[in-house]
């Protein structure tokens, strides 16, 4: 590896000489003998097992609950519903003001999704947890669903989530996160030429080696131990909180040790239930995805769908943008709505552009619900946003590494969302990949600076 | 349910227990004789995070029941450094970085040492293939790939 320390030399203080040398790291020890002690290897005596009763219905009405066969089943100890659950209701995001409370812990009265949670059974083993959770006859009334972002934004889609209203989150800016800058109408009346594509994407489940889960331990003293892999420990204490109706001081949670995150492991999911049974039944709980559950429960990250309009001149400046991106939320709020805002900020991508109009939906529809994953909200546009940049290059008949050099942003423009640019080093990332990627471009590119136009 | 007796050798020392029939040996490890070094990652045979020795061939403890294990002479990660110095496999996974969660690491370990037992010199090819079976989510191949090369590195220069 070849470091160049010239660059920014003036903005630094150190010498950089952690990069690329190896370090030790202090978990992994631990990792190399087996000792790092992750939630499931903590083991209690009288430890119960608790499964879920899901949702084989996209989205229903639930007419009734039976558990009087399962709670017969040898080795049952508690079965419980949504009415066990002191505060049913909740939303993670909630601990921010991003409300309304939206999702149940367990489903009450209606599922909203294929495999949502409606009774939880606690066991002495967990095969006979599975064995009793089969047991538990729920009647559904099965409601139209609706899985396409688009369709459910139409008059007279099915309402997916009745604490919205409608099939989309409501921003304090109305059906949607808005950036407007400039006037883009006329930016594109000016263009050369006029590019409208579409994007899309699938759902992507992390598939950490580790699944989801925690090991709760009733203390003696009416407080209670979560040993979890949990990747937002105190987000999931205070909604724990909430949800249990218990105060914090009451919960001690033990963690950060994570056999793989990669995002999926921040929503609020186990635990609450969790700590619920070792309350009702005074006993250690241990509730773990299974794998299937892993892939089809835990939320992966959201489908989305981006429409961008680009103005572009025969000299290569970008003059007009316009971007409608859908974020496909699933059923329930968790991080979409932040999600969904980011992309706003970020459709302009690292380029100046001096008119530019966006538009991002935080979408409700009958699948998996979504959440966090590695830069969710922008990782997706900005696929899109580069793939569009190839063809707008080759549009105009342009290398595409130099149309980003004439687009790029350098420090001092204004973005679309009015925060200066600052510390932008995109000009002389490209510099560098020109050379490594033996990628030539005219020595003019070379030449520029992301400190001032015309350097 | 009638339990069955199982007895082995686990990392030099003997054990016995009594596990319902049909108990995998990943659960008795890890729940009824407390090394939890083997991990559970899927439970079907697909992620390696499982891996453990036996009678010196690899196997997949979530895939293998424990009553058939009578007799037999099992190593973990957890059992393979000796008096407090780590195995040459464990010092280059740390040297080398090839760690990041750690769930795959004891898995890993346990592949690499199987191949270095039956191959001292592999070339890079052979421990990609040693490797396959194991997952790691991480996606840190690479630096893991290091270390198995090193420590064999390190191994024969012992040896000479």
């Amino acid at each position: 590896m070849e470091l160049r320390k010239n660059y920014f030399a003036d903005q630094r203080k150190d010498d950089l000489h952690e990069i690329g040398q190896p370090r030790p790291r202090s978990d992994s020890p631990g990792h190399v003998t087996g000792k790092t002690a992750y939630f499931a290897d903590r083991n209690f005596p009288g430890m119960l097992h608790l499964k879920m009763v899901r949702s084989p219905h996209h989205h229903a009405r639930i007419r009734s609950i039976d558990t009087s066969e399962a709670e017969k089943h040898p080795g049952v100890v508690k079965i419980l519903t949504a009415k066990d659950v002191p505060h049913n209701v909740y939303t993670i995001l909630i601990l921010i003001q991003i409300g309304p409370e939206d999702e149940t812990v367990l489903a009450d009265g209606k599922v909203r999704w294929k495999g949502e949670a409606v009774v939880a059974v606690l066991a002495e083993s967990e095969r006979a947890a599975q064995e009793a959770a089969a047991k538990v006859k729920v009647d559904y009334e099965v409601l139209p669903a609706v899985f396409d972002m688009e369709e459910a934004l139409k008059p007279g889609a099915p309402i997916v989530n009745e604490y919205h209203g409608q099939n989309h989150y409501l921003y304090d800016s109305g059906e949607c996160r808005k950036v407007r800058f400039g006037d883009v109408e006329a930016g594109f009346a000016s263009a050369d030429h006029v590019l409208e594509q579409s994007y899309q994407s699938s759902p992507i489940e992390h598939a950490p080696t580790e699944t989801t889960g925690c090991v709760v331990a009733p203390e003696g003293n009416d407080r209670f131990t979560c040993y979890t892999n949990t990747q937002a420990m105190f987000f999931t204490l205070d909604n724990t909180s909430i949800i249990l109706q218990m105060p914090g001081s009451k919960l001690h949670f033990v963690g950060g040790t994570v056999g793989g995150g990669f995002g999926g492991k921040v929503d609020v999911i186990v635990e609450p239930i969790a700590i619920l049974g070792a309350k009702l039944t005074g006993r250690p709980v241990c509730f773990v995805y299974s794998r299937e559950e892993e892939m089809q429960i835990s939320s992966p990250r959201a489908a989305e769908k981006v429409v961008i309009k680009d103005g572009v001149m025969k000299d290569g400046r970008i003059v007009a943008r316009k971007v409608t991106g859908y974020t496909d939320a699933g059923a329930y709020s968790r991080h979409s709505p932040y999600g969904a805002q980011k992309g706003a900020g970020h459709y302009p991508g690292p380029y100046t552009i001096p008119n530019v109009w966006i538009d991002t939906y935080c979408v409700y529809t009958n699948r998996t619900p979504s959440s966090a994953m590695r830069g969710f909200g922008v990782t997706i546009g900005d696929f899109a946003l580069e793939v569009q940049m190839d063809k707008l290059a080759r549009l105009i008949g342009l290398d595409p590494l130099e149309f980003r050099f004439i687009n790029a942003y350098r420090d001092g423009d204004m973005k679309a969302h009015r925060q200066p640019t600052e510390g932008a080093a995109l000009i002389e990332c490209m510099q560098e990949a020109s050379r490594a990627a033996n990628w030539p471009v005219a020595e003019k590119y070379l030449a520029m600076s992301s400190y001032a136009k015309g350097a | 349910m009638a339990k069955v007796p199982v007895q082995f050798t686990l990392n030099g020392a003997e054990k016995a227990e009594f596990v319902d029939s049909g108990t995998t040996l990943l659960h008795a490890l890890r729940d009824k004789i407390g090394d939890t070094s083997p991990k559970g990652g899927c439970h079907q045979g697909t992620c390696g995070a499982c891996s453990v020795i036996i009678d010196g061939e690899l196997r997949l403890s979530c895939l293998t029941l424990a009553e058939t294990c009578n007799g037999a002479t099992i190593t973990t990660t957890s059992g393979l450094s000796e008096g407090g110095v780590l195995h040459p496999l464990q010092r280059a996974f740390l040297d080398a970085f090839a760690t990041q969660c750690g769930f795959c690491t004891p898995g890993m370990i346990m592949a690499a040492r199987v191949l270095l037992d039956h191959t001292p010199n592999p070339s890079r090819d052979e421990v990609v293939e040693a490797l396959s079976g194991n997952i790691c989510r991480c996606t840190g191949y690479e630096p893991i790939i290091q270390a198995v090369l090193t420590a064999a590195r390190s191994n024969s220069q012992h040896a000479a």
